[in-house]
């Protein structure tokens, strides 16, 4: 594998970083040129990540080394087809939720608005920075800027329980962050380098005792940004937040960072070779598999629907880290595709519940009958993405659930068979419903009638929703998802 | 038994001083108490620091002779002065410390017309 | 330039510029500044020259006042761990007698000033005297200088400082005098005050046990000056009550310079086999390092006054030191010493920053600190990067000897220090976060969309550039500490360390 050495990484991470600073700078007396800083932030983030994706493909390494903190450990990049998959998935999304967000705020007239934009940009920086990151240290350090920078978001209402959710945010996080900490050190004390490697590095290094206690500790700790069971309960708490935060953040970035760094750990710290030997895969995909039903349950029980929506994200990222778990390369093949396929999926849904939000303001399932008709785009576009979670042709998910499935298949455990094919009857359970209610019942007559969602608002859902149709037809469009994938899978070696 | 008594006598002698001192520091409730069982503390230090420099049968360090001295000097007859020079150092910071000590002492004196520590507090806490 | 003699004019200009601000501030009080200034820069200078030195060289540079050779004379040493030390303090004295000019003039009439400023040079001879130093006895007389000007200078501040200074004394003269009762019994065994002089003699003499005391006295009375767990109790009252001109000096440099004490006594005059192997010194530090630590962040978080939660956090961040120390690998000192540092900068920043609060809003309750950011959006930029900082966040300086700390004690096998550490970042999380929210995210009932208009403009915070440009400095120096760690770690931390470790 080639390493090209290119400073390509660090301009997709400044570029947020100068257009943080520029929104500051800007402030609230021109919005127009604020706005304009967040899309063009945005814009030149994907073009960055967007340069490198060809020598990625070509099966090369781009790496470049920042400052070196000990002897052989720098903060570095080193972008890989897995890291390449992230941080497109991000950086082109922030795009479209930049335009959703100047809708959203506008509409509503929403207060703060230069802090929102600004942590939002430096959130993105965190995102970007965690898919290229090198090493785990360089991974932590961008993984705490996240953290820290999705804050001021989620306590953007400024309401006693938006201060509750920030609160449980931010201790449910940063705890996952100490034992992460801990996890490092231990990972450098016996390994003495911290940098990934396809199929792990710690193989031969320390006793099966201190990998497993490692083990547990980084999937508590990544565990908890990936909203596993039992250290999810932030995430539904966190649905307080505006409707874009939580269709980028929550939906894409801060918990598709967390799954992502869970996946780096199990492929390219431990690797499936040692995870084999260790003989803890099984447990750990057991402990996955019982997040997978339980959310899809809980999201049955949900009326608030981003809660059911949020609860629905959590199932869906256990599925991935099942995926992963298998140790099989077709489901792995699956778990890295549901990755941006379901980032596009979920944040249709959510920008779809804001929309609702804006023109009614409605925010329970139960209110919204016969919405269909008079907002059809964006109920379109809703069922489009539900049909997608559910697994249904010709919406991307499809695609990734039937890998998922092949390879829970062949690891001859029939139970995470099951599983997957339980959470999509679940998951059409509890979306179906809404689609049904929203074009085939009829309004309350004393509802007043709206009409759809302003344009700015409106045509991001639907370019998203678009995009999962056609990501199904060729999953290869633009982003080379399909590809990257198949170069990841194969640059590990599986050991039947 | 008694011998480790009686020979290190001196040190006992310090060590009683030194805890008068620390008693006085820490027990006592009237800061001036406090101050006079600090600089007994500090003195009972100094002094047994001195009383290290002691040698049996030997004289004050000053050497006896009228011009240029021309023979080796025999340490054993003369009493070492190191200690009492680190010593006059220590006399100068305590002096010093008594100083400050006194001054912080008026001023508090001026602001609460008492010099008992619960009496202070007391006024500190309304 | 020839810098033969910088070791001796960083200890004797702030001197002697001390009795001249006196002289000078007799007769007309303007001079006073200027003199503290010029007198501050030079200082800088030659620490700066000082560690040039030192890093072409290799070498550690010996100098012997008034050429008298050592063991009978007094000799002064500088060596990677001493330059970086002189380096910091001298930036930070500059920085804080900056803050301290329109800090000062609004705390004390004018006829107070030259006083304050003949203590605060006299204070910063005393910390450059300290950190030079090669004898243990010309280390007792300028720690007490050093304490001096700090009994003074505490003393001039608000309501019961005075009795927090004399208690601070009486506290200060017990942990003074155990030192020197330390050093007589080092001078007994030993006949020879000098550093380097007693490394060679003492190994002989390991296994008598007046040498044991005459280390446990030392160790009580460092551990006084340094606020170490349980005999730190003067520090929250002293500094809370002390000026915010004085605080901003004392607070960074004061418990640190103690702490540097106890690593030369540990590493330059007793050899490591002494107190690890020999006598369990290095675990019971530890341990009560780390009982400090989880003490020290509980109470602060019990903290509604800001300057208080931020001086039990110089205990929790000693207590951090000490368990570096304790770890006795290279890993584990290398955390302390960068944390020695890195923490110097850390406390600097906040109490300036807490100064400027005060100044500005006349309360330091947490809970009345209410949408400060709206006034003084720059002071709160930079306390929030304090606070990551202090939290451990990458790449501010705090995560990098945080991270050497948590090596350093996985490589002792001392999980409980693993854990102490991770878990006081949880609460300094908590503490600051706390801050944070009721500064930025006061609560208030739901706000109805449409409240756009309640958003006020950026205003620069209106206090003087005096105060403001010097904390913003320290919070930039935050950020470069932290990318620059390596190389403080190999330049000085790495080669301060004994090569025994």
């Amino acid at each position: 594998m080639a390493t090209v050495y290119s400073p390509l990484p660090l301009y997709a991470v400044l570029a947020p970083l100068g257009g943080a600073v520029l929104i500051l700078v800007t402030g609230n007396k021109r919005p127009n040129l604020r706005e304009a800083w967040t899309l063009l932030a945005a814009l030149a983030q994907c073009t960055f990540v967007y340069a490198m994706l060809s020598p990625v493909l070509r099966g090369s390494v781009i790496e470049y080394s920042l400052v070196t903190i000990y002897r052989d450990t720098a903060f570095m990049f080193r972008v890989d087809a897995f890291g390449m998959v992230f941080a497109l998935l991000s950086s082109f999304l922030w795009v479209i939720v930049s335009i959703y967000s100047i809708g959203y705020m506008r509409s509503l007239q929403e207060h703060a608005q230069t802090r929102y934009f600004c942590c939002f940009a430096l959130a993105l920086m965190g995102a970007v920075g965690v898919a290229l990151a090198g090493n785990l240290l360089t991974l932590f350090m961008f993984y705490e800027i996240l953290t820290i920078s999705t804050f001021p978001l989620v306590v953007h209402k400024e309401t006693p329980e938006a201060m509750k959710a920030g609160q449980k945010y931010l201790i449910y996080l940063m705890t996952g962050a100490v034992f992460i900490l801990f996890s490092m050190g231990c990972v450098y004390y016996i390994s003495g380098t911290m940098d990934f490697a396809a199929g792990g590095f710690l193989q031969g290094k320390g006793s099966p005792q201190i990998l497993k206690v490692i083990l547990v500790c980084f999937m508590i700790g990544f565990g908890s940004k990936a909203a596993l069971m039992p250290f999810h309960e932030w995430l539904p708490s966190a649905m307080v937040a505006l409707t874009p935060v939580s269709a980028l953040l929550h939906a894409v970035a801060v918990v598709k960072a967390g799954v992502f760094c869970v996946l780096r750990v199990i492929l390219y710290v431990f690797g499936p070779a040692l995870l084999k030997q260790l003989n803890v895969w099984a447990a750990l995909a057991y402990i996955v598999s019982f997040t997978v039903i339980a959310a899809n349950i809980i999201a049955l029980t949900q009326d608030n629907l981003k809660r059911r929506l949020a609860f629905s994200t959590i199932s869906s990222l256990a599925m991935i880290i099942l995926g992963a778990c298998l140790l099989n390369a077709d489901s792995a093949r699956g778990a890295i595709l549901y990755i941006p396929f379901h980032g596009f999926m979920k944040i249709t849904l959510f920008m779809c519940s804001g929309a609702i939000f804006l023109k009614t303001g409605k925010k329970l399932v139960s209110e919204l009958d016969g919405i269909g008709r008079q907002m059809p785009l964006t109920m379109a576009a809703f069922s489009i993405a539900a049909a997608g979670l559910v697994g249904i042709p010709p919406v991307c998910g499809f695609i990734s659930k039937w890998y998922l499935c092949i390879g829970a298949y062949q690891s001859h455990e029939t139970w995470f068979l099951v599983v997957f094919l339980i959470s999509s009857l679940l998951d059409a359970a509890y979306l179906f419903p809404i689609v049904y209610s929203a074009f085939f019942k009829k309004t309350d007559s004393g509802q007043p009638q709206v009409s759809e969602a302003p344009l700015l608002i409106v045509i991001p859902l639907v370019l998203t929703a678009l995009f999962s149709i056609l990501f199904c037809f060729s999953p290869d469009l633009i982003f080379n998802f399909y590809n990257l994938a198949g170069r990841v899978v194969s640059s590990l070696s599986w050991g039947i | 038994m008694i011998e480790y008594l009686v020979i290190k006598h001196s040190y006992w002698f310090y060590i009683i001083l030194i805890m008068i001192g620390f008693y006085g520091m820490m027990v006592k409730n009237n800061l001036m108490k406090k101050l006079i069982g600090m600089n007994i503390f500090q003195w009972s230090i100094i002094l047994f620091f001195i009383s290290i420099g002691a040698k049996k049968g030997a004289t004050i360090p000053i050497i006896e002779t009228h011009g240029v001295l021309n023979h080796a000097v025999r340490a054993a007859d003369y009493i070492n002065p190191l200690p009492h020079v680190l010593m006059l150092t220590a006399i100068v910071v305590g002096v010093a410390t008594t100083g400050i000590a006194l001054a912080l002492l008026i001023i508090i004196y001026q602001k609460y017309g008492t010099l008992e520590e619960d009496e202070i507090i007391e006024a500190l806490k309304k | 330039m020839t810098t033969v003699h910088f070791p001796a004019l960083i200890v004797v200009t702030p001197l002697i510029a001390s009795f001249i601000v006196f002289a000078v501030g007799w007769f007309d009080r303007r001079y006073c500044f200027p003199l503290v200034i010029i007198a501050l820069t030079a200082c800088l200078i030659f620490a700066a020259g000082l560690a040039a030195v030192v890093l072409s060289s290799g070498n550690p540079l010996h100098y012997h006042l008034g050429a008298w050779p050592p063991p009978w004379g007094i000799e002064y040493v500088v060596d990677h761990l001493n330059a970086l030390i002189l380096l910091a303090i001298a930036v930070i004295a500059l920085l804080s007698a900056v803050y301290s000019r329109s800090m000062a003039a609004r705390e004390f009439p004018l006829a107070k000033l030259p006083q304050l400023y003949t203590l605060y040079l006299l204070q910063v001879t005393g910390l450059f005297g300290i950190t030079i130093t090669g004898d243990v006895f010309n280390l007792y007389v300028l720690v007490e200088i050093a304490s001096f000007s700090a009994y003074a200078m505490i003393a001039m501040g608000e309501r019961g400082a005075a009795f927090a200074a004399f208690r601070y004394m009486i506290f200060g003269t017990i942990g003074a005098c155990a030192y020197l009762l330390g050093v007589g019994y080092l001078y007994i065994l030993t006949g020879s005050l000098n550093m380097a002089d007693l490394n060679q003699l003492l190994p002989a003499l390991y296994q008598s046990k007046a040498l044991l005391a005459g280390f446990s006295l030392l160790i009580v009375g460092i551990a006084i000056k340094m606020a170490l767990f349980p005999v730190h109790t003067w520090l929250p009252d002293a500094y809370t009550l002390a000026p915010s001109s004085v605080s901003v000096l004392l607070a960074p440099l004061s418990t640190k310079v103690g702490a540097y004490v106890l690593i030369r006594i540990l590493l330059s005059v007793f050899n490591a086999p002494f107190y690890t192997s020999l006598y369990p010194a290095a675990p019971v530090l530890g341990w009560i390092a780390a009982a400090g630590v989880l003490f020290a962040a509980f109470l602060a978080i019990a903290q509604s006054d800001l300057k208080r939660m931020l001086c039990y956090l110089i205990v929790c961040e000693i207590g951090y030191i000490v368990i570096g120390i304790s770890s006795s690998n290279r890993l584990g000192l290398t955390g302390a010493l960068l944390h020695l540092v890195n923490d110097m900068f850390m406390m600097a920043c906040l109490f300036a920053v807490t100064g400027i609060i005060y100044a500005h809003a006349r309360t330091r309750n947490i809970y009345e600190l209410r949408n400060l950011h709206r006034t003084l959006p720059l002071t709160m930029a930079v306390f929030v990067i304090g606070a990551l900082a202090v939290i451990g966040v990458p790449p501010l300086c705090g995560f990098f000897s945080k991270w050497y700390l948590v090596l350093g004690a996985i490589q002792a096998q001392q999980w409980f220090f693993v854990f102490v550490i991770l878990m006081s970042s949880l609460l300094n999380t908590v503490l600051f976060f706390r801050i944070i929210e009721q500064v930025y995210f006061p609560p208030r009932e739901a706000i109805p969309a449409g409240h756009a208009h309640l958003d006020t403009p950026f205003r620069l915070d209106p206090v003087p550039m005096g105060e403001l440009i010097p904390a913003a400095c320290l919070a930039c120096f935050l950020i470069l500490l932290g990318f620059f760690s390596n190389m403080l770690i190999t330049r000085f931390i790495s080669r301060a360390i004994p090569g025994t470790f």
